[in-house]
């Protein structure tokens, strides 16, 4: 065998479950999988070939056909759209000499399409591999891939001081953090060794009495009470218990994640020995999306650093897992599937993690921001934190905001805020329309909901915070998340691999002006099929953007619907079901 | 621990922790199904079995029950559910019953006779499939693959013990793939329990085929709800 192959497959222990680092680092060596590679590894790791490919394929930044030597991943959100997306993805088109999906001639470049990349405060953005450009134009791209011809290395270009990857330095270098409104919970100084000293030495129960005293809940979306989850796990009798830290933030609009992992590391991992404190678990893990490569080592050097410290690594240590580029990752059991080094598919439930997660273990997932805050609340103390908020809605919580405002960025506000006043704050005076959570969140009306407070009983907010003013089509938008969920469904159950590109194909259909009443009918009751009966939150959300905006905003459904004319479908096109166009008929 | 549920008002005493859709079909209560296989791992796919617990929507192949449990099967909009998604299933692929010959013991037909379908809501796809049929014993039709997954999940080399068939790609584009140089390792046996596991007529045993006459095939003889709520449905 191989001896670079026999190396890598050494420095995983020959272990499957660590096969999406396995193949990081052999696309690394590669570029992409060769059949013979796939081969060495099935004997190695005891998988058929077809198993490994079943991994590689399922993940967006795996490639089994050999690439240019630079993969550009370009971030197609509804943000970038907004900000010269389509001036820029031409000129990458005519730059490298290919056309998206293809590799040029010369095979220096392969071009990609990528869903939001946690940058939507600075699209138009793109991946170099692993290195981030951003606040992108035709010229800026320009002269990127002319120097990419002259030999220059991604991060040569963004770096040309040399920088070491280590240091944050070079991680502001690639990308602006845009912290525009701080708040009392996040980025503080605080002194971490004096901290984790006076946690370590209360008994584990009183930090769980702690947090479900802060009352604070769980930030990646569902907004699980954090207290009672870690009694919960607490409960369960078992040896080795793992604590997972969510860094996949793939809502698209999210990046308070990224900001927090940049300028707050430190909380997070923190929260994270806290947690395992708590619940009683000595491993930890981090599971950090591939669009955020750029931060491993910085993050890395964190960890050892507090290893140096003497913080972590004696009764707790924790590990980055790097995902490989799939939405539904972010679900908590796909999650650990994809830990374990499987496709990202999440599990039937019961049994829920706390229960049987990684490997088998009683596992507790909390989102960064959860962690980051755990961190404070043990430093402030539970009622201070309390005296925050609303009453249902405890603390603060980080807005990534994007879209039409003077400000894009970072704001941490109280629970409890109006629609309103966080508008007035960011200076978006014209929106008239806000997407809160993301694609899987609802999209709200200025002119009806501005009084609305953002809290768990009424507005719920993911993070994820995009504007849009009068000039936005908000159809268009509408279309661009189902081509989203269409994109990251996992397709393992029925009615979100079926029921999404049929929702898709509706818009689309109503978009080109051949829609009538029917097709909205069919959207409303199609979409509580998918709501209902699918197995994730994936499938269970992505109706949202149709059936929220179609109660919101129906004049743009109402406005362009055709009416039947005679016997025939308005979708109906005569001429295109024919042969040859009805060319036949007409001659 | 003995407990009390009801499923369409019926009062049922049964032990807790065990699967709606058994303990349904144990009182003569049919649920449909087309992923799940009794006493082995849930799959959870095809979500056909939804029904109401206490209100809301569940796949009762994943619903331990508890005392005190309110389940609908037969009610108006969840039933509708379960008849959409058959429906996207037979949109989806390519199914050509008279020809096919899993017709007459193919569940996904017999299930669709049990919730009325009639015509999918959903447009036809009419999708191009590459079939594969490189292996001696196996014939992969993918055009009636419905990706229940019992395949990948329980058919294993009897030797190394690894997967036989598998999943690539995802979302809508995700399919069956099948490890040439294993299927042709497999006893004659196991060939037949991939082609009888398969709910439809996508693994296809070579050099068999339409052996049973029509009126005598499987579910002609014996529907698909008389088998699931037969004391012995061990056929
Ligand atoms: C499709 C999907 C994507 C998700 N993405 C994320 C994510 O990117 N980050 C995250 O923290 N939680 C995400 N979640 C929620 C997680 O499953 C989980 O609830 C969360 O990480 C728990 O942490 P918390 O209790 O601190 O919120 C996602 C859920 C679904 C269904
Ligand atoms: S709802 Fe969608 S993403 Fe979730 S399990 Fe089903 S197919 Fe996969
Ligand atoms: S697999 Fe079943 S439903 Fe599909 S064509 Fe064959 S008999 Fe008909
Ligand atoms: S081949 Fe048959 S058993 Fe396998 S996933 Fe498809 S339908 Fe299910």
């Amino acid at each position: 065998m191989n001896t670079q192959i026999k190396l890598i497959l050494k420095r995983y222990c020959s272990d499957r479950t660590r096969l999406l680092d396995i193949l990081w680092d052999l696309q690394g060596l590669y570029g992409y999988f060769p059949e013979a590679v796939v081969t060495q590894l099935s004997e190695s790791l005891n998988m058929s070939a077809n198993d490994i490919y079943g991994v590689i394929s399922f993940y967006h930044f795996f490639h089994d056909r050999p690439t240019g030597r630079y993969k550009i991943y370009l971030s197609d959100t509804v943000i970038a759209r907004m900000n010269g997306y389509e001036e820029v993805r031409t000129a990458l088109e005519q730059e490298a000499n290919c056309h998206f999906g293809g590799t040029d001639e010369t095979g220096t470049f392969s071009l990609f399409y990528t869903n939001c990349i946690g940058l939507s405060d600075q699209e138009p953005a793109m991946l170099i591999d692993d290195v981030v450009f951003t606040q992108l134009s035709p010229g800026k791209v320009r002269v990127i891939l002319s120097q990419l011809r002259q030999n220059k290395t991604p991060a040569e270009i963004v770096n040309p001081e040399g920088l070491p990857s280590s240091e944050l330095a070079y991680v502001e270098r690639l990308v602006k953090s845009n912290i525009r409104h701080k708040g009392a919970v996040f980025f503080k100084k605080i002194n971490h060794r004096v901290l984790l000293d006076k946690c370590l030495n209360q008994l584990p129960e009183h930090i769980v009495e702690n947090m479900i005293a802060s009352h604070i809940r769980g930030r990646g979306g569902a907004g699980f009470p954090t207290g009672l989850k870690w009694q919960l796990c607490r409960d369960v009798e078992a040896e080795d218990k793992v604590v997972i830290c969510n860094a996949d933030e793939g809502e698209p609009g999210t990046f308070k994640d990224r900001v927090l992992l940049t300028h707050s590391p430190r909380d997070v991992f923190v929260g994270m020995i806290i947690a395992g404190h708590a619940i009683g678990s000595n491993y930890g893990l981090l599971y950090l999306r591939a669009e955020y490569r750029y931060l491993k080592d910085y993050l890395e050097y964190q960890l050892q650093q507090l290893r140096t410290e003497g913080l972590l690594g004696i009764d707790f240590d924790i590990r980055i897992q790097m995902g490989a580029g799939a939405y539904v990752c972010g679900d908590e059991t796909a999650l650990i599937e994809s830990c374990e080094g499987k496709r990202g598919v999440p599990r039937v439930k019961p049994p829920f993690p706390i229960q049987n997660g990684y490997l088998g273990r009683p596992t507790n997932v909390n989102n960064v921001e959860t962690f980051a805050a755990v961190t404070t609340i043990m430093e402030r103390g539970a009622q201070w934190y309390r005296s925050m908020g609303t009453k249902e809605s405890s603390g603060t919580r980080l807005l990534s905001v994007s879209g039409d405002c003077a400000q894009p960025g970072i704001y941490e506000v109280e629970w409890g805020i109006t629609l309103g006043e966080i508008l007035d704050m960011v200076g978006a005076q014209d929106a008239s329309a806000v997407q809160v959570s993301g694609p899987s969140g609802e999209c709200v009306s200025v002119a009806k909901d501005a009084e609305r407070e953002l809290c768990y009983d009424d507005l719920s907010c993911n993070g994820s915070f995009m504007i849009f003013d009068q000039r936005q089509d908000l159809l268009r938008v509408v279309q661009e998340f189902m081509r989203f969920f269409v994109d990251e469904s996992c397709g393992i159950c029925v009615p979100c691999r079926v029921g999404n590109v049929e929702l898709l194909r509706k818009v689309d259909r109503l978009i080109d002006g051949k829609g009538c009443q029917k097709d909205l009918d069919d959207l409303v009751s199609w979409g509580k099929l998918l709501r209902a009966t699918s197995r994730c939150g994936l499938g269970t959300t992505s109706a949202k953007p149709i059936l929220t905006t179609l109660d919101t905003f129906p004049g743009i459904y109402q406005n362009i619907l055709t009416r039947k004319q005679g016997t025939l479908l308005a979708s109906f096109d005569l001429k295109e079901a024919l042969p040859d166009g009805g060319r036949f008929r007409e001659e | 621990m003995t407990i009390q549920i009801s499923i369409d008002g019926k009062q049922i005493t049964t032990t807790a922790g065990k699967t709606l859709v058994d303990v349904a079909a144990e009182n003569g209560i049919y649920i449909p199904t087309l992923c799940y296989v009794k006493n082995k791992t849930c799959l959870g796919t095809c979500r056909v079995c939804s029904v109401k617990v206490s209100g809301n929507v569940m796949s009762a192949c994943t619903v331990a029950v508890s005392d005190g449990m309110k389940v609908e099967v037969d009610e108006p909009e969840v039933s509708d559910m379960r008849k959409a998604l058959v429906e996207c299933l037979f949109t989806e692929g390519n199914h050509n019953c008279p020809s096919c010959e899993k017709s007459g013991r193919c569940e996904l037909q017999a299930v669709g006779y049990e919730v009325g379908m009639v015509v999918s809501r959903f447009p036809y796809r009419f999708p191009v499939r590459e079939r594969n049929h490189t292996s001696g014993k196996i014939w992969l039709e993918r055009d009636r693959c419905i990706l229940c997954l019992r395949c990948v999940e329980f058919i294993h080399d009897a030797e190394s013990g690894k997967k036989i068939f598998s999943l690539s790609k995802r979302g809508a584009k995700a399919r069956i793939e099948i490890d040439t140089e294993l299927v042709e390792s497999m006893s004659a046996g196991q060939v037949k329990v991939a082609a009888n596991l398969c709910p439809v007529g996508c693994i296809i045993e070579k050099g068999h085929g339409f052996n049973e006459p029509i009126g005598q095939r499987k579910y002609e003889k014996k529907s698909i709800r008389e088998r699931a709520v037969a004391k012995n449905n061990n056929e």
